[in-house]
């Protein structure tokens, strides 16, 4: 098979990412009654995105320990109800200060 | 109106944290080969950052169509559990048509910012969630794609931790009210460190990962605390 066509591949990745978005949504548009079900769906959201954040955050800036410094400081704000916004403010700025800091020492 | 404007408001600091997230995408496309109106024309018309990141990998390898396509099957699969979930939550006058226009916005962070939402979730207040991180994926892009050389490694590395510093903002406070979805939640993270960390789980994608960690915590938190009757959300 041929490749290496721009649009073909952009028509691949947005016909792939919008059906699978956009069929169950439109197909299951009835209340589903089923406890488990409905149970399993409400922790959808978060264990999704537990699965998404470890361990992959850690490797995210190339250094595990200003990784650990930014998830620290993210976990810190969020537990004091920061917004989203701030949380992820705290989280890149604190990597970045502990990223200066280890060259300046440096380790 | 109303609601769409509250949507707006609750979407502004998901557009905000785009914005950086984008930029280092933008960024990785042109150092892959893409030119800025490549990068631009795929952060609009997929809106997703682990999609987009493996896309342009294969796109970079003159990888098949078919390698393209399962990769974009496996690592946005997810999104077919959100949107069931999403569609439990909707009014009724969220109606099919609105649902393949607006479909389309169901990213992670909307889609946990919509269902943290107390009662249903209407089209306009969707609509309007979905305008502000659209335009900050879109433009974000663009900036990292034109512009993104000139940004030192040290800042893009550290922007890159933006998108984790928002899914921790998501969990954290709903992981505090309730221990339930604290130890599912706990849970999902150790099945995706042993899928991560031991051997044998190394042929696994990282896709395919999220969803089988998901679908097991979820599973054994559905088995162990479902929902009480009558209780709509947890």
């Amino acid at each position: 098979m041929e490749t290496g066509n721009f649009w073909i591949y952009l028509l691949v990745m947005f016909g792939v990412t919008y059906a699978i978005r956009v069929f169950p949504f439109i197909v299951f548009h009835k209340k589903i009654e089923n406890t488990y079900i409905r149970s399993f769906l409400a922790y959808i959201p978060y264990t999704v995105l537990g699965a998404m954040t470890f361990p992959a955050v850690l490797y995210a800036t190339g250094s595990m320990v200003t990784a650990a410094a930014g998830v620290a400081a993210a976990f810190f704000a969020a537990y004091r109800g920061k917004g989203l916004f701030t949380v992820a403010v705290c989280a890149s700025l604190t990597a970045f200060l502990t990223g200066i800091f280890l060259q300046a020492a440096g380790i | 109106m109303e609601q769409f404007l509250q949507g707006i408001k609750d979407g502004t600091a998901i557009g905000i944290g785009y914005f950086s997230v984008s930029f280092t995408f933008g960024l990785a496309a042109v150092s892959s080969g893409l030119c800025w109106w490549e990068a631009l024309l795929v952060s609009m018309m997929n809106l997703t950052s682990a999609g987009q990141f493996a896309g342009i990998t294969v796109m970079a390898a003159a990888g098949s169509y078919i390698e393209m396509a399962v990769s974009q099957f496996v690592i946005n699969l997810r999104y077919a559990l959100m949107s069931i979930s999403l569609s439990q939550k909707v009014d009724s006058e969220f109606k099919t048509g609105k649902k393949m226009v607006l479909g389309f916005a169901n990213t992670d962070e909307i889609f946990a910012v919509a269902m943290s939402r107390k009662g249903e979730v209407s089209s306009r207040y969707f609509a309007g969630l979905g305008v502000l991180p659209y335009l900050g994926w879109t433009l974000g892009t663009l900036a990292g794609a034109v512009c993104g050389n000139i940004l030192p490694k040290s800042i893009s590395d550290a922007l890159s931790l933006a998108i984790y510093g928002m899914f921790i903002a998501i969990v954290v406070p709903v992981v505090k009210r309730d221990r339930r979805i604290m130890k599912m939640t706990a849970l999902a993270v150790v099945c995706s460190c042993c899928l991560f960390y031991l051997p044998i789980f190394q042929k696994i994608s990282e896709g395919f990962g999220i969803i089988l960690c998901a679908v097991t915590a979820s599973g054994v938190g559905a088995v162990c605390f479902p929902l009480e009757e009558g209780q709509e959300e947890i």
